[in-house]
């Protein structure tokens, strides 16, 4: 019997999106991810690293060290180390600071926060909200405001906070996040009340909310999975947008990533533990579909290039 | 070419006797074709009939098992490309290679990671459960030596790799009755190494350099020759033609009923980078997308954990939720004053909470009840996580004996049950927490402030 391999049967395409200004595009499948031996394999998925806008608070020693403890309080400096250092695709400024049960930082200074890093990179910039729809739909007025023309991508846009900031956004011209709990017919809906706006399916990425390694990484990979299925296979228009996975913050939330080898000898090397807590967790969402990871981990940003490059082939 | 379940009916008794367990001979077809029964069930098929049927009724990838006794790995026997189309089965062996070339400490150092490689997660034990042997010197007896203290060791399901089967007999009879999977039945050895694998019964591993379109040509004969159990590796030249040729077999065995292919694949990402952190990330995506075995370089514990950690994660029944064990969870060493948190036993669920907790660095409290694995919402709304069956939970928990006060908080999605919950537990005062996990942080510092 000789063998002779059958391709699947596709009958849609994953749409490209434009991030930033310097050319960077997500997206452009017409195959499954990984799967470009029976088609056109689009972009390669980009690593975006992600900046705090407070200096951060419990994070492990070993990723502090690697990050270098002189940058954290400074997102400027922060970013421009990740352009220039760990070759990131791009950078993600998170506004935890902004957060009501946080350092509650006013829609005018992340805005001011948000400016200075877009000014000081050249490559896109990613901005997501403390995930407060109401303040976050407040930060954004601003922020997308003062990076006009930067095209930048903001999220994370949910149901309750989405006709707010997809306005900002095509008022300002931006890419949005749209983030639903970890489900293919609310990522669906989002999308269409997006679209229904008038907001360009262009210019929409879909984060399907994110669980770590361990700890609900199964349900994000397979509605990824039943995402691309849908896109690819059943030619789906409205999940035809590339997906975000805003990552970092998960996967060092996780006990194992964050723990001394002191307190669990077993569970070996701390700095070496965390790195794979978070490569692994970026290689499933990668073979799931992703098109941007946000991640943290210098080491892990360098890891995750290397592997899309051998997969990718 | 795959028969359907009514093809296949044509061809039982039709009497529906019952016997296969199946109340009707058609049930039983759709069975067979989904490869979920064996035709051997059926007591009364004709010889002529079971010779047509056997190709049909036989599962579409073959579940192989390597070593023996309660250690042994059972690996293939996969039905679906998709885990959410129902689940996989048989959760991939994962282990490191030793070779006979290395130095004793190096192997005893081996040896020492396999047996470290063992962690409890969730009520189940997530280990190394293979390991694969290595004949780099190509002199048999060092190879024997070698097999012989690695199976003493750890007695656990080995693949043996040689090529020489000279090599492989000298191994083989280092390990009488451990069932090793034989690696490196090639075009050249085939003859030679089929013939050792039928003397000693063991399953063997077809591995060509040139991938799986040549390997089908050498499983065909390996399974002409009377062996059943075969592994296949994939072309390993590369990690994209193994990623490759790993989707492409399990989509030929199970959407093609491609026989030559219809077996559990092997890969090893220790072939193909000697960067530790690379060699873990391609084991991943092995492990995601559809190896039965996966050997690695080398497993330090900081490596293995999220290796097996992973294995868990994709072989998760999708339909059975995990669950932890109802009971009392004491984060942060609570003491007497400490709150006092009920939630369900969605793995999810403790999860996400106990971490929130844990990050609060407020020492608490967290009682867990058995609502079958369901998370909050949805307990409640099946009636699992009902103001009885908590009032219930809680005097069963033996938390009061761990608290002075009787201050209970409960999830704030079910806030609306806080009243009657009032009402059970008449010696407790039932406070409305948060609603997500994400909140508990500044909760519990408030509450405690």
């Amino acid at each position: 019997m000789v063998y002779s391999p059958a391709a699947e049967k596709y009958n849609g395409e994953i749409g490209e999106v434009v991030l930033g200004t310097d050319g960077v595009k997500v997206g452009g499948q017409k195959v499954l991810p990984f799967q470009g031996f029976e088609g056109e394999a689009g972009n390669h998925p980009i690593i975006a690293i992600e900046v705090l806008d407070v200096e951060p608070e419990g994070w492990p020693e070993a990723l502090v060290e690697a990050i270098g403890q002189d940058v954290l309080g400074d997102p400027v400096a922060w970013a421009k180390k990740a352009q220039d250092e760990w070759g990131a695709d791009a950078v993600c400024l998170s506004l935890v600071g902004t957060d009501p049960n946080a350092a509650d930082r006013s829609p005018d200074e992340a805005a001011e926060t948000a400016k200075a890093v877009s000014d000081a990179i050249s490559m896109p910039l990613i901005v997501y909200g403390s995930g407060n729809v109401e303040k976050d739909a407040e930060v954004f007025q601003r922020v997308g405001e003062v990076l006009q023309g930067a095209n930048a991508v903001i999220g994370p846009v949910k149901e309750d906070n989405y006709k707010t900031i997809a306005a900002a956004a095509m008022g300002f011209g931006h890419v949005v996040a749209g983030e639903t709990p970890i489900d293919v017919n609310m990522a669906k809906q989002l999308n269409i009340l997006m679209t229904n706006l008038g907001l360009p399916a262009d210019k929409i990425l879909v984060d399907p909310s994110t669980g770590a390694l361990g700890y609900g990484l199964d349900y994000t990979f397979s509605v990824m999975e039943r995402d691309r299925l849908s896109a690819l296979l059943q030619g789906d228009k409205v999940l035809q947008m590339p997906i975000i996975n805003n990552m970092a913050k998960e996967a060092w939330k996780s006990k194992e990533a964050k723990v001394s080898a002191e307190e669990e000898p077993a569970w070996g090397d701390a700095a070496e533990r965390g790195i794979l807590w978070e490569v692994l967790t970026g290689v499933a969402l990668l073979m799931g579909g992703a098109d941007v990871l946000i991640i943290r981990h210098p080491k892990a940003a360098d890891v995750l290039h290397t592997t899309i490059g051998l997969l990718a082939g | 070419m795959a028969l359907t379940g009514l093809d296949i009916y044509k061809k039982l008794p039709k009497t529906n006797c019952g016997d296969c367990g199946l109340p009707t001979c058609l049930a039983f077809g759709m069975k067979l074709a989904a490869g979920q029964a064996e035709l051997s069930a059926c007591p009364h098929v004709s010889e002529e009939a079971a010779a047509e049927l056997t190709e049909a009724s036989a599962p579409p990838i073959r579940l192989v098992t390597i070593g023996a006794g309660d250690s042994a790995l059972k690996v293939g026997g996969e039905l679906v490309m998709y885990r959410h189309e129902k689940t996989y089965y048989n959760p991939c062996g994962i282990g490191l290679v030793i070779e006979d070339a290395m130095a004793d400490g190096e192997v005893d150092e081996r040896i020492a990671q396999t047996k470290a490689a063992s962690f409890e997660r969730i009520g189940q034990t997530l280990k190394a459960d293979v390991v694969a042997v290595r004949s780099a010197s190509g002199d048999g007896a060092k190879f024997a030596a070698l097999v012989g203290k690695v199976n003493d060791a750890l007695g656990l399901p080995m693949v043996l790799m040689a090529e020489n089967a000279d090599v492989m007999k000298a191994g083989l009879e280092a390990c009488k009755g451990a069932n090793p999977l034989m690696h490196g039945v090639t075009g050249d050895n085939c003859d030679a190494m089929t013939a050792l694998a039928k003397e000693h019964s063991c399953p063997v591993c077809v591995s060509c350099a040139d991938g799986i379109v040549a390997a089908a040509d050498i499983t065909a004969k390996v399974e002409a020759a009377g062996i059943k159990d075969i592994v296949i590796e994939p072309a390993w030249d590369s990690p994209a033609n193994t990623l490759k040729e790993l989707i492409q077999g399990r989509r030929a065995a199970l959407r093609e009923k491609f026989r030559a292919l219809g077996f559990p694949f092997i890969a090893f990402p220790c072939k193909q980078t000697d960067d530790t952190y690379v060699e873990t990330a391609l084991a991943g995506a092995y492990i995601v997308k559809y190896a039965g075995i996966v050997i690695l370089g080398s497993l330090e514990a900081a490596k293995a954990l999220p290796l097996v950690v992973l294995r868990q994660n994709v072989y998760t029944d999708p339909q059975q939720p995990m669950q932890v064990e109802e009971g009392i969870y004491p984060i942060n060493s609570p003491d007497a004053d400490s709150p006092v948190l009920v939630t369900t036993n969605f793995s999810l669920t403790y999860f996400t909470v106990s971490g929130e907790i844990e990050a609060s660095r407020v020492p608490t409290w967290l009682i867990v009840m058995d609502a079958e694995g369901l998370s909050v919402l949805t307990a409640w709304a099946a009636g699992k996580f009902v103001p009885d069956r908590i009032a219930k939970f809680v005097n069963r928990s033996g938390i009061a004996d761990k608290v002075g006060h009787r201050k209970l908080v409960i999830p704030g999605y079910v806030a609306q049950i806080s009243g009657e919950l009032d009402e059970e537990l008449p010696d407790w005062e039932i406070t409305v927490g948060v609603r997500e996990a994400g909140d508990i942080p500044p909760y519990l510092k408030q509450m405690t402030a």
